[in-house]
């Protein structure tokens, strides 16, 4: 009835912590059946005091109706902390989980988004749509069972995708008697796999593992004194204090910015922003890109290349970065700004604006990984279209040239793709666009293959590089 | 070709580079991101607004990102005739000030021709539906902008950023586009349209920050005032034309606020010395109780209750 709070602890927590600076960290989980993966997120939103006392009390209610607990359980014990992820009426009656889910909470030092993905059904479509947005994904291996092959598929897919951080919890370590030499086993494993496709040994990522037990808590949020031989920070420590990715590509020297739209008010200029004082006169000829970074900085006086699909890249100037009345000296990726430039050619939506002299030719032969996540396969010959950036083109399949096996990382032939499947092809585009390598680009090397006929999204793109060509050699400008 | 993407990354150099965006900078970057994708992508776009708090953000987000030109869309208010007045006055003032255009869908029009019954409970929020689809229909909007927030509710955390609805406006859960990078896919045929949820990543001690940072006004009833309330369902509800006390039910006067503002007779308020937004900025982050289960009758329901709602057409 009344708001139960603590002001004193949230005034403290507002003050120590500037929470108006803290930053965001995108993360994502991903493991196989039974491995308590929901139990883990759910210790973790516990343990960080992200569950609210309703949300408890309807779990608590649901957890007893159920029988969870048994006799001699009490407090946190008896909750089956697995309901607190469990969305849909589908997924409480099955006890499973069928889609992504987005959860939320916040330490003293980050704000923490969680896409909280399924292992089952599907896991490498909920796996490749969680860890397209994640600074790291946290994969879960049971201790008794070791590295599976599902675990090498994950970590496979994870380094497809170029996910900067990769943390493998090694859960239910208690159900070993916290054995160290169980733990060591597993995580010369875990590494081995990582070596084999690259993970953590070639700065493309790095890979971590820690001994939990999310059950009871152990290494989540604090470091457990029933692991006294694992040194190493807890899980929601090493979270906190990882760089996340924007941060990495903020810091790209390669600025990359596609155009959402043109901001050009004519006439029609925010009654609101008159009333505060805006000077009409200047702003009568106003025109402005807008867009979102995607890597990278720039600055007022930038030397810039406007990118027109057909067309020859033109170079200009950056004369402003505005940003809703405020005028900016520099931006960083991801902000989203508008951009005034010196030269008054036509750009519009689809157009992407870089640092000059840093962009490779547009080309309408695009090779790509494609992880194919619809139940709709795909065949040679097929026509598609291809959304990359904010522009969406026309595209044939040309050919599919072999699919990976996940398990094996080995390549084997194929000429179609199906559900879950990730594999090569070639595709040529009604229009060129400038495509960059995805291991380098993690936002310009992505694109959706669309079906044209209900609109529906048919596979993730990765950008690959020409076969016997090197994206270095195919800079112009 | 047997390995994929195996080459040496770029290098990330040590350029003076600013520090990183705080997480409300980057919410507000990708909001305005997805508000500009929708304008550029669809015919004609819509925004839901109520005069609640996550509508008032999502307006002033709007101004933000197609600044200094006015917004390029009309907004949509479904009216349940159970308003709080001060919102309602709060709404057109918005509406003039930034010079928009208010299209109103009308819970009791569709009760007075019969097209909708008024409930046993009295409670309007769940006939909103039709009135919303009406108006869409009726419009020919293609894209509807909500203030919806995955951290409101287990349905809502399973919802797409953009989420298709087909020509019923129904959500269908288990078969929902997956959502890649920063890129959305809004395509859709005759007849269907997209829900579009720019702040699905924003809590709500975020948009209480925001509205702090940015000094957004909102209604006055989302802080601390004097009320005339009486206990129902273990909520406060405030004594109004369409929400009465029974016999048994005492009216008393409370400092009370609302932590959201709907349908009047199922909305309830909390007690709350909070008068000033910094100050429901630490009521916010020490509250210990979701806002949902706070102060709404209807979600409480069912456990699916939102889930069952969303189903059929709702927000």
């Amino acid at each position: 009835m009344s708001t139960e709070i603590d002001t004193a602890r949230a005034a403290a927590l507002l003050d120590e912590a500037p929470l108006a600076s803290a930053s965001l960290f995108r993360f994502a989980t991903a493991g196989s059946v039974d491995d308590g993966k929901s139990t883990l997120v759910g210790r973790l939103l516990h343990d960080s005091k992200a569950i609210l006392a309703d949300q408890l009390d309807a779990v608590a209610r649901t957890s007893a109706d159920r029988g969870f607990g048994g006799p001699g359980a009490a407090g946190v014990q008896a909750i089956d902390l697995a309901l607190l992820t469990d969305g849909l009426r589908a997924e409480r009656e099955q006890g499973i989980t069928i889609d992504v889910a987005y959860r939320y909470f916040a330490t003293d030092r980050r704000s923490f988004i969680l896409a909280d993905c399924p292992g089952h059904v599907q896991y490498t479509k909920n796996t490749v749509t969680g860890a397209s947005t994640a600074d790291a994904v946290v994969v879960l291996i049971d201790a008794r069972k070791g590295v599976l092959e599902q675990t090498r598929r994950h970590l496979s897919v994870l380094q497809l995708l170029r996910v900067a951080h990769v943390i493998v919890a090694v859960n239910k370590i208690d159900l070993v008697d916290f054995s160290e030499s169980v733990f060591r086993e597993i995580e010369a494993d875990v590494q081995k796999v990582g070596r084999e496709l690259g993970l953590g040994s070639d700065g493309i990522a790095d890979l971590l593992v820690v001994p939990v037990s999310a059950l009871d808590g152990d290494n989540v949020v604090e470091r457990s004194e029933r692991t006294p031989w694992y040194t190493g920070p807890a899980l929601l420590e090493v979270l906190e204090t990882l760089p996340a990715a924007d941060e990495l590509e903020s810091h790209l020297e390669s600025f990359r910015f596609p155009v959402q739209l043109v901001i050009r008010p004519q006439g029609a200029l925010a009654p609101d922003a008159i009333a505060g004082g805006l000077d009409v006169e200047k702003y009568r000829d106003y025109r402005a890109y807008a867009g979102q970074i995607t890597e990278g900085s720039v600055k007022v006086g930038d030397k810039v290349s406007v990118l027109t699909p057909g067309q020859d890249p033109r170079t200009t100037t950056v004369t402003g970065i505005d940003f809703a009345g405020a005028e900016l000296e520099e931006a960083v990726a991801p902000q989203s700004v508008a951009l005034r430039l010196a030269d008054e050619f036509d750009v519009a939506r689809g157009d992407t604006i870089a640092a000059a002299g840093t962009v490779r030719e547009a080309s309408a032969d695009l090779y790509a990984a494609l992880c194919w996540l619809s139940p709709k396969p795909l065949r040679e010959g097929a026509k598609v279209l291809v959304k990359h950036g904010t522009r969406t083109v026309q595209a044939l399949v040309r050919s599919v040239s072999g699919k990976l096996d996940l398990a094996t990382f080995k390549l084997e032939g194929a000429s179609n793709l199906e559900l879950n499947d990730i594999g090569h092809a070639q595709l040529r585009l009604a229009a060129p666009l400038p495509l960059e390598n995805y291991l380098h680009h993690r936002r310009t090397g992505g694109f959706l293959v669309i079906d044209p006929l209900d609109g529906n999204t048919l596979a993730a793109g990765l950008v690959n590089d020409h076969p016997g060509d090197h994206e270095d050699e195919r800079y112009s400008i | 070709m047997s390995t994929f993407l195996t080459e040496e990354p770029t290098q990330v150099t040590d350029a003076a580079v600013s520090t990183r965006l705080s997480s409300l900078d980057t919410l507000e970057s990708e909001a305005i991101h997805i508000i500009r994708e929708v304008v550029a992508e669809f015919e004609k776009p819509a925004l839901l607004f109520s005069g609640g708090k996550d509508s008032v953000v999502m307006l002033h987000l709007a101004t933000k990102a197609f600044w200094p030109g006015k917004v390029p869309f009309p907004v949509l208010h479904v009216d349940t005739g159970h308003n709080f007045p001060e919102v309602i006055d709060f709404r057109d003032r918005t509406v003039e000030r930034l010079g928009l255009k208010l299209v109103v869908g009308s819970v009791q029009e569709f009760i007075d021709s019969g097209e909708l019954a008024e409930r046993a409970d009295g409670t309007r929020n769940p006939l909103q539906t039709v009135p919303l689809l009406d108006a869409i229909q009726r419009n020919k909007f293609d894209a509807v902008f909500g203030g919806g927030r995955r951290d409101e509710d287990k349905a809502r955390a399973k919802e797409r950023i953009l989420s298709l609805r087909d020509e019923f406006g129904q959500w269908d859960p288990r078969n929902q586009r997956p959502e890649l990078w920063n890129l959305y896919n809004g395509r859709h045929t005759v007849g269907q349209h997209v829900r579009a949820f720019p702040i699905s990543n924003w809590t709500e001690l975020d948009v209480w920050r925001y509205i702090e940072r940015e000094n957004i006004e909102l209604p006055g009833l989302y802080y601390a005032h004097d009320r005339e309330v009486f206990a129902r369902d273990g909520m406060w509800r405030a004594v109004g034309e369409v929400s009465q006390p029974l016999p048994h039910e005492k009216v008393i006067t409370k400092t009370v606020r609302y932590r959201t503002v709907g349908d009047m007779s199922c909305t309830g308020a909390v007690e709350s010395a909070a008068a000033t937004v910094r100050d429901v900025v630490i009521e916010v982050a020490a509250s210990t109780i979701t806002e949902r289960g706070a102060t709404r009758a209807d979600d409480r329901i069912s456990e699916a209750a939102m889930e069952d709602r969303k189903k059929d057409g709702y927000f």
